[in-house]
């Protein structure tokens, strides 16, 4: 009991430095929601484990799905103590609110690229502090001042000669106090963030088919289960005949649960053929029944006016926009596409359901919504949830919702099968890309009067694309999501009379954030629309741009800084070889600001992209080769879909069911991409989606040059 | 019913109806889930296996058509394999679900075309799907491994 208590407290000094949390009334959200877990924290609090051979453990309390977040956030740590990196490991955190919510969001999650941003000051704090308890440590047994020891590469030293590694000290530093203010390193003072030496440290486990993922989890008298899902939006189970579906051998239950009828089996192909002979008659009474191409005719209906009760909110009004257009405004509009995340891992769970305990093992983007959600079907308090988080074979938001859709199907079948028997609940790659969440079907409208000098004096512009975040507990009124990268838009700074609004039409399709969120539609919209402008008034894109940062103030000094960048990089303005042509694209996204230039050219009648240089400024650079991974890959994701991408519906009922009618981005389509990192001395910003949104408008730009056409509908290449 | 398969070298008998797609034996009855489930119509790759030397979609591979082939999957590459070490390298992996199949596609390519042209990477790789969008560093990898400078 002393030695609980006395952890306990440690791990409040500890947790409470470094957390930063407002204890309003005595107990954060994160305490609440902690309630009912069982962590054993050690004596250096939740971010950092020392083994006794004094190997360092850096927990992560973010989801690892690509984006490269465990090295930065290993490194961190290892920064500020001094750890040899060579044997620095990461792991896992459980899920437990209390100590590892996200202090961006309020909860333990995953997203908008917030994973170092909101952990820099908390590893930064948890290394420090363990440095700190060695130092002394060390001072204690050696009987020398603190103030002469050093640590470097996980070696304690004094100038007399005195030299010892964590694991010997370790059993005197455990039994320090934890600072409560450990002294941090002066930036100058890093040696491995912002150097080559910050590396994945799941490259081997990942090029050996060890890594282990949700997929992989193997238990013992595990059984699978696949559902038949509505095929159209809204509908529900009416009635189903199973009698096929238990013929089978291996076939153990089929269950209906409320997002359709499950079947379970021993295994998954067992499963899947149990499924596929199962007759459900659905009631579509409430279903969507429209075509994509019906709701989108709807949308520029609204966007024109004509939006029933549907109300119209602003976002940003400034003057009479209506006198100031006039009766002949130049006009944009712009379309785009529902799209699939289609993650390489089709979604899943590992469900355990003990009467009221339940325990979930899979890639799990937001913990506390997961245990929430899972809380209210075994009855339980949230907290007392438990999650192991494995790798996500990608997620690009889709694991991030707030029904945790997927998962909960695996409780309800787990609730049903009882005893805690695993359950795996697996989507097939069908289901994955029919079972909705998508990137919302968007339209925009826009009218705009230039002044004589060609740049605009005033400008209206609508918005019509579903709330991704009605319905998600504690979120604000007005969805931001849905304006993002116009509302914080230079260019809208730049212009003296504006009328911009947002319709948000709800409808059964069910949508979600996807990698870069707003910034997918609000990108290409304001590139694309700043590159005509630039060509109507007989000025270069580039220079156009300069112009309106310097009209915006201040605020667009990191958009000028990587432009400029990615200009000096790219050979922007030495001619190309005929067929070929630069676009430019510039674009702030969740706090990084990223430009893009993209060498375009038609190849079989589709436009290629050979070459991208992309500057990025993303405050200071904690692992560069991840900047340039991160914006590798977020250049083809966006790519993917800004040439392809495109879920339809036609009756409701979803088209593209897989990747053979599903195009999505190859190696041979996909270009080569040089990554520039402004240097900066800001605390860390995000880079897992800012680079996604800009190579829509980047190929339209260049697009423009080529053939004169303006695009105004994603994607490029109408399948 | 009973089929013997030669998996990595090793003879095994797996109990599966023989329309069984070797992907789900591999996963399911052999535990050996290096190999993933990404599409299971072999538009994707992620299921990617060797059977006598080509690079075949174990998820349209009904496990009684490869009896007597000689399977091999990502456990069989051994891990010090040249390609899993330029993968190492060079940090190829992100969220890493299709790199088994990535690598066993890049494995059969360069046992036929040891020093292969940028279109014979394409070519072999196409099929591969990477979600990430890791194919940069997949192209530098190959020719890393295969001895090519960039």
């Amino acid at each position: 009991m002393t030695h609980i208590a006395k952890i306990t407290r440690r791990t409040f000094m500890v947790g409470s430095a470094m957390a930063g949390t407002s204890l309003l009334v005595g107990c954060s959200l994160g305490d609440l929601l902690g309630m009912g877990a069982h962590t054993e924290l050690g004596a250096f609090g939740p971010f950092i484990k020392i083994a006794q051979d004094g190997t360092v453990t850096v927990m992560s309390k973010h989801l690892e799905m690509g984006q490269g977040n465990h090295a930065g956030l290993a490194a961190i740590a290892a920064e500020e103590m001094d750890a040899d990196w060579s044997t620095v490991k990461v792991e896992q955190a459980p899920a437990n609110a209390k100590y590892y919510s996200n202090t961006l969001m309020g909860i333990q999650g995953t997203g908008g690229s917030t994973a170092i941003a909101n952990s820099w000051m908390q590893l930064r704090k948890a290394g420090a502090g363990a440095r700190a308890m060695f130092v002394l440590a060390a001072a204690q047994i050696w009987s020398l001042p603190a103030s002469e020891i050093t640590v470097k590469d996980g070696i304690v030293s004094h100038p007399s000669g005195k030299k010892a590694g964590f694991a010997e000290l370790l059993p005197v530093a455990a039994k320090i106090a934890p600072p409560a203010d450990p002294v941090l390193k002066n930036p100058s003072q890093f040696n491995l963030i912002g150097t080559d030496r910050v590396r994945r440290k799941d490259s081997t486990a990942k090029s050996t088919g060890t890594a282990r993922f949700t997929q992989d989890v193997q238990m013992q008298d595990m059984l699978v289960a696949i559902v038949a899902h509505a095929p159209l939006f809204g509908a529900t189970v009416k009635s189903f005949d199973a009698t096929e579906a238990r013929k089978l051998p291996g076939v153990v239950d089929v269950i209906q649960i409320s997002t359709g009828v499950a079947v379970v089996a021993g295994d998954t192909y067992t499963a899947k053929k149990g499924r596929d002979a199962l007759k459900v008659i659905w009631d579509d009474t409430k279903a969507e029944k429209r075509g994509s191409d019906q709701i989108l005719a709807d949308y520029k209906q609204i966007a024109a006016g004509n939006a029933g009760a549907l109300k119209i909110q602003p976002f940003d009004v400034r003057g009479d926009a209506a006198a100031a257009l006039g009766s002949d405004p130049l006009t944009f509009a712009f379309d785009f596409p529902y799209l699939a995340h289609a993650a390489m891992e089709p979604m899943n769970c590992v469900a355990q359901v003990d009467g009221h305990s339940c325990k979930l093992t899979f890639g799990s983007q937001v913990q506390t919504l997961d245990q929430i959600n899972a809380a209210k079907i075994v009855l339980t308090l949230p907290g007392a949830v438990e999650i192991e988080t494995v790798f996500a074979g990608g997620s690009f938001g889709r694991r991030a919702n707030p029904t945790s859709d997927y998962a909960m199907e695996a409780v309800e079948v787990a609730k049903k099968i009882g005893r805690g028997r695993p359950v795996k609940l697996v989507w097939t790659r069908e289901d994955d890309m029919t079972g909705g969440r998508y990137r919302p079907l968007t339209h925009h409208a826009l009218a705009i009067r230039t002044d004589t000098d060609g740049y605009p004096a005033a400008w209206r512009h609508r918005i019509v694309t579903q709330s991704i975040q009605k319905g998600v507990p504690g979120a604000p009124s007005f969805d931001g999501s849905t304006v993002e990268g116009v509302r914080e838009s230079p260019y809208l700074k730049a212009t003296p009379i504006v009328d911009a609004q947002v319709y948000m039409p709800e409808l059964p399709v069910t949508v979600l954030w996807w990698r870069s969120v707003g910034a997918t539609h609000t990108a290409m919209v304001m590139e694309h629309t700043i590159d005509q402008l630039a060509r109507k008034s007989g000025k270069d894109p580039v220079d156009y741009r300069r112009a309106m940062y310097a009209k915006a103030g201040d605020s667009a000094a990191r958009h000028l800084g990587v432009l400029n960048l990615a200009v000096e990089k790219s050979g922007y303005g030495q001619p190309l070889e005929a067929g070929w042509a630069r676009g430019v694209a510039v674009h702030e996204c969740f706090g990084t600001v990223v430009a893009q230039i993209a060498e375009v050219g038609m190849v079989d009648g589709e436009p290629r992209v050979r070459r991208v240089t992309a500057a990025v400024d993303c405050g200071t650079a904690i692992a560069p080769s991840q900047i340039a991974a991160q914006m590798e890959g977020a250049v083809c994701y966006g790519l993917s879909a800004a040439l392809f991408g495109e879920v339809t519906l036609k009756d409701g009922k979803v088209q593209t069911t897989n990747f053979d009618t599903y195009r999505v981005l190859r190696i041979n389509e996909a270009p080569h991409v040089d990554t520039f990192i402004l240097p900066s001395t800001n605390p860390p910003s995000g880079i897992g989606e800012p680079g996604t949104p800009l190579i829509a408008p980047a190929v339209a730009n260049a697009l423009l040059v080529l053939t004169g056409k303006p695009t105004s509908r994603l994607p490029f290449v109408k399948a | 019913m009973a089929i013997a398969l030669d998996i990595n070298g090793k003879t095994v008998s797996v109990n599966a109806v023989p329309d069984t797609p070797l992907l789900w034996v591999l996963r399911d009855e052999l535990q050996m889930t290096g190999t993933k489930y990404g599409c299971g119509i072999a538009r994707c790759g992620a299921c990617t296996v060797h059977a006598d030397g080509h690079a075949i979609r174990s998820c349209q591979a009904p496990v009684s058509s490869l009896a007597g082939a000689k399977i091999v999957t990502i456990e069989g590459l051994g891990g010090a394999h040249p390609l899993q070490a330029a993968w190492v390298k060079a940090d190829v992996p992100q969220c890493g679900y299709c790199q088994s199949g990535q690598i066993m596609s890049a494995a059969a390519l360069l046992a036929a075309t040891p020093k292969p042209t940028d279109k014979d990477i394409d070519d072999a790789m196409s099929g591969n799907i990477c979600r990430c969008g890791t194919y940069q560093r997949i192209r530098a990898a190959i020719k890393d491994a295969a001895g090519l400078s960039g």
